[in-house]
């Protein structure tokens, strides 16, 4: 039945409402969040299963006809991406009972981490442009709760940047919208798509198409746009900027990749030059951040950057390879980004600092700390039995065969100088002499689980890329030529 | 500090409330076929509780109001969330609404749609939140001044 494609957004925001209800009760409230983030992952996981198997879904909220009402699309790529949220999210949430201050936890933690999860599922599953609005505003504004919760200082500092930016992009979003609904006169995706090639109004659809652009581009992190990001990230405790490293921009991303594989695709030689050119530079600039610094959560956050940088440079090579790749990449690097945050995070709680240069030795206190991140850090640099090799091998394979060859150079070179970044961490920080003064008497264990379940995916995907290949090709075919969707939409 | 004695502020806040309540309530059901709705309707009502905020004060509306307008807001959406997912009991997709006509012994032939369950959800959420904001920043004042005296 359709209704099962309301389910990924209704099970978090029903579970966020009820736990306020039981606030003050803190084992209750932890048990609900642990039990509801499984009951919605397996429920994910089953539609995406069905929506593989048996291709789009398509909810008509209200039984209102196409172009009139909402709609919400499931369609392989939304699914993917859906169930991927909700592994980053289970890993987070049982992270999180360990990490937090029990003042934290109080002030309404969970509630608005479960309305993140439902406005991130929404993002992915809205077929409408007014819509995917509303579900940004909704996790924006999840996130502006979590970034400022506990209200230290430097949360403060770096709040107000980060929802003054954001304001400002949403506030240009809507502006957009309605400079394409005076030209276009419809929001829905599928209808856009269709009229887009019809109106002939060359021009002004190629400035709203750069327009848009700048709003995802500030909420994914590109490169004029992204210097908001890697201080606002490394501010509140570890398991939010997990969840903000793994979701949030990648949900611009996504927004990227769907406006323009779907709507904006009559003049390819202008707007996806553009994304090849900042491909290229957001590549170069995030990772010479990254190499910048000596905080590791910094650098972590820094390597959100070049990821975007890829993932952009697919869309903008924009062939079936290098669009499966772009997906591939996604999946990658929400899990990737996740399961790095949350290392760090038990790194720098053991040993009491985040300043690469005060640490070194751990290897010998937690060996299985040290050989989780070793994993995580090959992956993220993409080298061959993990998940990220898949990926950036098919961006820049698509990137070849399509003569983009100074922008796929820049990528390879860039892939060493993450795996140099990310290295340091592991040959400073885990080998060494051992600088800590005394060995703290802390467990790390259930910070350390949550990470390995996250590295256990990108292990399988990597490994198992021959089982998913297929699939993520065939999403890459769909992306390409979006007939599948418009029909799945249009017809009913 | 002496509180001044404004006798005429409070009586004219006593009927004016009652004014405004029922110009919030008369809003509320005229959404559907006039301006109105759950959501302007939620802040004329949180129009009128402030002003009886502002005429008796913090302390006295305490003792008379004894619920935590926190609460509206998780009532609120959930009123608005259950209206969405009953239609899945007559296996309607999310948020189908529906509506008929009714005999009512005072109101006479009525039209009544479950669209006013959901505009009941938008206006206790609106409340609830409205007062939420407005009662915090007027505690926080408080505090510091309690701060002051104890300095």
């Amino acid at each position: 039945m359709s209704n099962l494609v309301i389910l990924p957004i209704l099970l978090p925001l029903l579970t966020g409402i009820f736990l306020v209800f039981f606030n003050s009760k803190l084992p209750l409230v932890r048990m609900i969040t642990k039990v509801m983030v499984i009951i919605n992952l397996i429920a994910v996981s089953a539609i995406a299963y069905e929506v593989v198997q048996n291709g789009t879904m398509v909810l008509k909220a209200g039984d209102w006809t196409v172009p009139y009402g909402i709609v919400l699309v499931a369609d392989p790529l939304a699914m993917v991406l859906v169930v991927t949220a909700n592994i980053v999210a289970t890993a987070c949430a049982f992270y999180a009972f360990h990490s937090l201050d029990e003042q934290r936890e109080r002030f309404y933690f969970y509630p608005l981490f479960q309305l993140l999860i439902a406005g991130v599922s929404g993002a992915f599953l809205t077929g409408d442009l007014f819509n995917l609005f509303v579900f940004f505003e909704v996790l924006l504004i999840a996130s502006y709760g979590l970034i400022v919760l506990g209200g230290t200082k430097e949360q403060f500092r770096e709040s107000f940047k980060y929802i003054i930016i954001n304001l400002f992009s949403s506030i240009l979003f809507v502006t957009t919208v309605s400079f394409l609904y005076a030209v276009v006169g419809t929001v829905n995706m599928a209808q856009l798509a269709e009229r887009v090639g019809e109106v002939e109004q060359g021009g002004i659809l190629t400035t709203i198409a750069i327009l848009l652009l700048v709003v995802f581009a500030t909420k994914g992190a590109l490169f004029p746009l992204y210097f908001w990001l890697p201080k606002s990230y490394t501010v509140p405790p570890t398991v939010i900027s997990a969840l903000f490293g793994a979701l949030l921009t990648k949900v611009g991303v996504y927004s990227i990749l769907r406006v323009f594989s779907l709507i904006f695709v009559y003049d390819l030689t202008f707007t996806h030059q553009l994304f090849i050119i900042l491909a290229a530079f957001t590549l170069i600039f995030g990772v010479v951040g990254a190499l910048s610094t000596n905080n590791i959560q910094l650098i972590v956050a820094y390597n959100i950057i070049p990821a975007v940088g890829y993932m952009i440079l697919g869309i903008g090579v924009f062939s079936a390879t290098a669009l499966a790749g772009s997906v591939y990449y996604l999946v990658h690097d929400m899990i990737i980004k996740a399961a790095l945050f949350l290392l760090v995070g038990a790194m720098a709680a053991y040993s009491g600092t985040s300043d690469l240069r005060k640490m070194g030795g751990l290897i010998k206190h937690q060996p299985v700390l040290g050989w989780l991140f070793f994993i995580a850090a090959l992956a993220l640099a993409g080298l061959p039995p993990f998940s990220g090799f898949v990926g950036k091998l098919l961006i820049l394979r698509g990137a070849f065969e399509e003569g983009h060859y100074t922008v796929a150079v820049i990528g390879l070179l860039t892939s060493l100088l993450i795996l140099i970044s990310i290295i340091k961490i592991f040959i400073k920080g885990f080998w060494g002499e051992d600088k800590l003064e005394k060995v703290p008497n802390i467990s790390i264990r259930n910070k350390i689980m949550p990470a390995a379940f996250l590295l256990f995916f990108t292990v399988l995907l990597g490994i198992g890329a021959e089982f998913f290949y297929p699939t993520v090709q065939s999403i890459g075919d769909q992306i390409i030529d979006p007939i599948n969707y418009i029909d799945s939409v249009m017809k009913e | 500090m002496q509180r001044s004695n404004d006798l005429i502020l409070k009586t004219t806040t006593t009927i004016i409330v009652f004014i405004i309540m029922g110009f919030s309530i008369y809003l509320f059901f005229a959404g559907h076929n006039a301006p109105g709705g759950g959501f302007i309707g939620g802040l004329m009502t949180s129009g009128a509780l402030v002003l009886l905020y502002v005429s008796y004060g913090f302390k006295t509306m305490e003792r008379v109001i004894r619920f935590d307008f926190k609460n509206f807001i998780p009532i609120g959406l959930l009123i608005a969330v259950l209206t969405g997912v009953g239609s899945f009991f007559f296996g309607q997709p999310f948020l189908s609404h529906t509506d008929a006509y009714f005999e009512l012994p005072i109101l006479g032939h009525t039209h009544l749609a479950t669209a006013i369950l959901f505009d009941l959800g938008v206006y206790f959420t609106v409340v609830g939140v409205t007062m939420t904001i407005i009662l915090n920043i007027a505690a926080d004042e408080g505090e510091e001044e309690l701060s002051k005296q104890n300095m």
